[in-house]
C-alpha cells in the first residue's frame, strides 16, 4: 500500500464498473494532483464518462476506492460531490432559454444567495477570470460559448478543488477555446485541479500537464502531453497504428456542383435562413466549410440534398438546374449527401442495416425493379458496404440502433460512397467517431475525390478540413465567408472567418 | 427493484408472443371478473372462446357467425394499419365505412330493377369511391392546413351518421316499404345480392375480399418500395423525407386505402348480412377494427388472425349474454381488458424486465 503523496488531491484505485454484456471500467487508477490540469483520452467508448460518472457521483462504482486529500471519498449522488468539492461542466448544457444568466446559476445551487448578491457574485467571478457574462442577460440569447461560461461560473461559484470537464471546446471558436484556455489555466495556477476530457490532441498537447490514456475500459498509458506527438498518444487510445489520410494531388476538374446565390427563409423558429450563398465545387477537389453549429450548416444541407426544394436557378448539378427536384431525382442526377444525425434522419434506427441500404441506394444501384425490392441485391449491397468500410457488426440483419455511433456513421457514409456519386455532401462525416474510423472516413472522401468526385465537407471539426479539404470556407448565420485555399490558412484567419468578420479583416491582414 | 432495460433490437420471439400472453391475461382477468359478478368463469370463458365453434346446438349457427363478422373487421384494420404503420391515425374508419355503403348501396338503387351482372361490380367501385372520398377529406385537409387527421377523420363519423339517418329515411327509403326506414332490400335483388359463396360457412365476396387484402398487403408491406416507404415514414420520419418520401403523397395514399377498403367493407355488408341501408346500419366494425388492427401488430397475418378472435369474442359474448345472463357492459369490459393488456405486455418486445438493484445512470 502507497500513501498519498502530499499534492495528490483525488486518488482512484481499481475502479471497476460493468454494466450488462460489457465491462465500462476494469481496474482504473490513478492520481489526480492538487492544481494540475490531468486529460483523460480515449475513444468513444473507451469508458471515460463512466469514469467521470462515478468521480461525480452518478454511478456507484461495483469495485475499487477513491480518496479525495486522503480521506475515503465515496459520493452516493452528484450534491454530495459538490459538497466535497468536485464539480462538472457537462458536454450538454442544461440551462432553460426563458429564465436569465442569474436565474440558471441559482437553479443549480443547493443554497442560491439572494438574487443581488449572486448577480455581484457572477460579474466578481466573471472578471476574475475572463468570462465576460452578464447575469441579467436571456440565456436563450447567449452563443454556445457563452452557454458554457454559464455552466462554469456555477461551477467556480461553489469554490471546487476539482473541475471536470467534458469536452468543453466542441461548441467553441478558436478565439472562445483561447479564452477557455485562459481561464482554465488561471484555475490552475489557483491551485485548482481540472479533469479535462477531450480526443482533439493537439489542444491537450497545449493544455494539460498529464494524461491518462483509457482503452476498452482499462488504463493503457500516462504520458506527458507537452513531450508526446498527437499521433503518438492516438496510437496509444486506438492500441495500434492506423495511417493518416494520404495526400492527394489532383488537378480540379469541370464545375460538378455550383451553388448561385442561395436565399432561403429559416425553416423554423430555431433555424437559421441561409443568405446569398454562392460556391462551386470541381471534380477532384474537396471544399470544406466550418463554423459553430447553428450558423445554416442544417439548413445548406436539406437545401443540397432535396429535402427542401430551393428557389429556381440556385443549385445546379453538372450545368443542370436541380433546384425544384426532390432527392431522388438529385440522387439519379449523380448528388448523394449524408446529414449529421445518422439516427432518425440518415439510418431508421428499428430497421435493419439491409432496409437502410433501401434508403438512399434503391434506385442508383437497382435494388429495386418496377417497384419491387429486390431484396437479395440489398442484402448484397448492405454486406459490401459493410465489409469495404470496416462496419463492426453480426450482420446486415442487424437494427441500425444496435451498432455504436462510429461504426454507423462508417456504414451511412459506406453508403454513399459506394454508389460512387458524381457529388457527395457530407456534414460531420466524423463527428463522435473514433480515431481510427474517422481516419478511415476521411481516406475514403479523399479517394473518391482522387476518382474525381466533387466533395463539400461540412464540419466543425477544424483540423480535419485543414486535413482532407483544399478550399476552405465558413458559415457565419447563414453567410458563406469567401473561400480561400487551405494551404494559405492559420487558425487565425479561420477564427475571424467562423466570427463573421471575414473579407474586411482577413484583407486587412494579408496587406 | 423492477427495472425495464431497452434491448439492442426489438426481440421477434416476443413480438409472436406478447398477443398470445395478452389473451392468456385476459382469460385470467375477465375470469376473475366474471367470478365477481357471480358468474363461474370457466364457463364464461368456455362459452365466450369455446361453444360459438363447438357447441353441439349453437355452433351450427354461429360458425358462420365469425367469418360474416371477421370479414369486415378484417378488410378495414387491413388499410388501417397502413397507416399507423406511416404514423398516419385514422379513426374515422366507421364513417368511411358508412359512406361506402351508402354511395354503393345508392350506385345500385339508381338502376333498380333492372338485372344484369354488372351491376353488383359496380356497387363494389361506388362503395369503394364512397369510403375513399371521405377518407380523402380529413387527408387533403392534412395536407393542405395541417389539420390533425385523428380528429377531423373522427369528427366525420358523426357526419357520417347523421347522413345515414337522413337517407334511410329520405333519399334511399323503400318506396313500397309502408313509409318505414330503410332502403329496399339489396341481399334479395338478384342483381346486388352478396351471398355466400359456399353455403354454411359465411364465406361471402367480402370475406374474400378480405383475404385478398391480407395477402396484398402483406406483399405491399414486404416487398414494395412503396410499403417501404410506408415503414419508412413511420419508423423515422425524417430520414423519409432524407429518401425522398414525399410526406402528403404518403398521407394520400394510407387515407385513401384505408378509406376504399372501408368502404368496400359497408358495400359488402349492405348487399349482404345487412341487406339494407337503414338507421341502425353503423355497427361499430369501423372502431373495433382499431383495436383489430393493434391486436394483430399491424402485419398483415397478426391482423387476420385477430380478426377472428375478435369476431370470436363478439358472437362468444352474445351467447354468454344469452346463455350465462351476463351483463353486455361485462362483455365490452372483456373486450377493453384485450387491447389493454396488449398495449400494455407490448413493452416486452423492446424492453427486457430486470429485477434488481437499479441505479441512476
Amino acid at each position: 500500500m502507497s500513501s498519498n503523496t502530499p499534492d495528490d488531491l483525488l486518488r482512484l484505485s481499481g475502479l471497476t464498473k460493468a454494466y450488462p454484456g460489457v465491462v465500462a471500467n476494469d481496474e482504473v487508477s490513478f492520481d489526480i494532483r492538487e492544481g494540475e490540469i490531468h486529460a483523460l483520452l480515449g475513444e468513444n467508448g473507451a469508458g471515460k464518462s463512466t469514469l467521470v460518472k462515478m468521480i461525480y457521483g452518478l454511478v456507484k462504482p461495483d469495485k475499487g476506492s477513491m480518496t479525495l486529500r486522503g480521506a475515503p471519498y465515496a459520493p452516493s449522488e452528484p450534491s454530495a460531490a459538490r459538497k466535497a468539492g468536485v464539480a462538472m461542466v457537462f458536454q450538454h448544457f442544461s440551462l432553460f432559454d426563458a429564465l436569465d444568466v442569474a436565474e440558471n446559476v441559482a437553479l443549480g445551487m443547493e443554497n442560491p444567495p439572494p438574487r443581488r448578491d449572486l448577480a455581484r457574485q457572477i460579474r466578481e467571478v466573471s472578471e476574475t477570470y475572463g468570462l465576460p457574462l452578464d447575469p441579467a442577460r436571456t440565456v436563450g440569447t447567449l452563443s454556445a460559448g457563452e452557454r458554457q461560461r454559464v455552466e462554469i461560473i456555477r461551477c467556480l461559484l461553489q469554490e471546487p478543488r476539482l473541475l471536470i470537464m467534458d469536452e468543453p471546446t466542441s461548441v467553441l471558436t478558436p478565439q472562445e477555446v483561447e479564452i477557455l484556455f485562459e481561464t482554465l489555466r488561471k484555475l490552475k495556477s489557483e491551485g485548482t485541479a481540472i479533469l479535462y476530457i477531450s480526443h482533439k490532441l493537439e489542444e491537450i498537447r497545449t493544455l494539460c500537464d498529464h494524461a491518462t490514456i483509457l482503452r476498452l475500459g482499462k488504463k493503457v498509458a500516462t504520458c506527458t502531453p507537452s513531450e508526446t506527438t498527437a499521433r503518438a498518444m492516438a496510437e496509444m487510445m486506438v492500441g495500434s497504428s492506423f495511417a493518416a489520410p494520404a495526400a492527394k494531388h489532383t488537378t480540379p476538374g469541370e464545375v460538378l456542383l455550383r451553388v448561385d446565390n442561395l436565399t432561403m427563409p429559416a425553416p423554423g423558429a430555431f433555424g437559421t435562413p441561409l443568405r446569398g450563398i454562392s460556391f462551386e465545387v470541381r471534380a477532384g477537389e474537396v471544399l470544406g466549410f466550418g463554423g459553430v453549429a447553428g450558423n445554416g450548416q442544417d439548413e445548406l444541407l436539406l437545401a443540397l440534398s432535396g429535402e427542401r426544394t430551393t428557389p429556381r436557378g440556385t443549385i445546379w448539378v453538372k450545368g443542370a438546374d436541380v433546384s425544384r427536384d426532390g432527392p431522388v431525382a438529385r440522387r439519379a442526377a449523380g448528388c448523394l449527401t449524408a446529414p449529421e444525425e445518422r439516427l432518425g434522419h440518415a439510418a431508421a434506427p428499428n430497421m435493419s442495416l439491409t432496409e437502410n441500404a433501401v434508403l438512399t441506394a434503391g434506385r442508383r444501384q437497382g435494388l429495386v425493379k418496377n417497384g419491387f425490392i429486390n431484396w437479395k441485391r440489398a442484402d448484397g449491397f448492405a454486406g459490401d458496404v459493410i465489409e469495404r468500410f470496416d462496419v463492426r457488426t453480426p450482420g446486415t440483419h442487424v437494427a441500425a440502433r444496435a451498432l455504436s455511433g462510429g461504426n454507423l456513421q462508417k456504414f451511412v457514409i459506406g453508403r454513399e460512397v459506394a454508389q460512387n456519386p458524381d457529388i457527395l455532401v457530407v456534414n460531420q462525416p466524423t463527428w463522435g467517431v473514433d480515431a481510427a474510423a474517422a481516419a478511415a472516413i476521411r481516406q475514403a472522401l479523399l479517394d473518391l475525390a482522387s476518382k474525381g468526385a466533387a466533395i463539400l465537407v461540412v464540419s466543425q471539426d477544424l483540423d480535419e478540413l485543414l486535413e482532407i479539404a483544399d478550399r476552405f470556407g465558413a458559415l457565419n448565420e447563414g453567410r458563406l465567408s469567401s473561400l480561400k485555399p487551405v494551404a494559405d490558412l492559420n487558425m487565425e484567419e479561420i477564427g475571424l472567418m467562423m466570427g463573421g468578420a471575414h473579407d474586411m479583416e482577413v484583407a486587412h491582414v494579408e496587406a | 427493484m423492477i427495472r425495464l432495460e431497452k434491448r439492442p433490437q426489438p426481440s421477434k420471439a416476443w413480438t409472436v408472443a406478447t398477443p398470445i400472453l395478452a389473451v392468456i391475461l385476459t382469460m385470467l382477468f375477465g375470469g376473475i371478473m366474471f367470478g365477481l359478478i357471480g358468474t363461474s368463469p370457466f364457463e364464461a370463458i368456455r362459452t365466450i372462446f369455446w361453444d360459438p365453434l363447438f357447441h353441439p346446438q349453437f355452433a351450427a349457427f354461429s360458425r358462420p357467425q365469425l367469418l360474416v363478422k371477421a370479414g369486415p373487421l378484417i378488410l378495414i384494420a387491413i388499410g388501417l394499419s397502413i397507416g399507423f404503420r406511416a404514423g398516419i391515425w385514422n379513426i374515422g374508419a366507421e364513417g368511411q365505412y358508412i359512406m361506402g355503403a351508402i354511395c354503393g348501396a345508392a350506385a345500385g338503387l339508381a338502376l333498380y330493377p333492372m338485372e344484369s351482372v354488372l351491376i353488383l361490380p359496380l356497387m363494389i367501385v361506388a362503395g369503394a369511391l364512397g369510403g375513399w372520398g371521405w377518407a380523402m377529406i380529413p387527408a387533403l385537409l392534412k395536407v393542405r392546413f395541417g389539420t390533425n387527421e385523428i380528429l377531423v377523420s373522427l369528427m366525420l363519423v358523426y357526419v357520417a351518421e347523421n347522413l345515414l339517418a337522413s337517407v334511410s329515411s329520405g333519399l334511399l327509403r323503400n318506396p313500397e316499404g309502408m313509409g318505414f326506414p330503410g332502403s329496399r332490400n339489396l341481399s334479395q335483388w338478384s342483381s346486388s345480392q352478396n351471398l355466400e359463396l359456399i353455403p354454411g360457412t359465411g364465406m361471402h365476396l367480402g370475406v374474400l375480399t378480405a383475404f385478398i387484402a391480407v395477402i396484398l398487403a402483406y406483399v405491399l408491406l414486404t416487398r414494395h418500395i412503396q410499403g417501404y416507404n410506408i415503414r419508412l415514414t413511420g419508423e423515422a420520419a425524417r430520414a423519409a423525407k432524407f429518401a425522398g418520401v414525399s410526406p402528403a403523397r404518403t398521407i394520400l395514399f394510407c387515407l385513401g386505402l384505408a378509406g376504399a377498403l372501408a368502404g368496400m367493407a359497408g358495400l359488402f355488408e349492405v348487399t349482404g348480412p345487412a341487406g339494407q341501408v337503414s338507421i341502425d346500419f353503423g355497427s361499430g366494425y369501423g372502431f373495433t377494427a382499431i383495436i383489430v388492427a393493434f391486436l394483430g401488430r399491424l402485419h398483415p397475418v397478426g391482423i387476420l388472425l385477430a380478426g377472428l378472435l375478435m369476431a370470436l369474442t363478439y358472437i362468444g359474448g352474445e351467447l354468454a349474454q344469452l346463455m350465462l345472463g351476463v351483463p353486455g357492459a361485462s362483455i365490452q369490459l372483456f373486450q377493453g381488458m384485450l387491447l389493454f393488456f396488449l398495449l400494455g405486455v407490448d413493452v416486452l418486445t423492446n424492453y427486457r424486465v430486470r429485477i434488481g438493484k437499479g441505479e441512476l445512470a
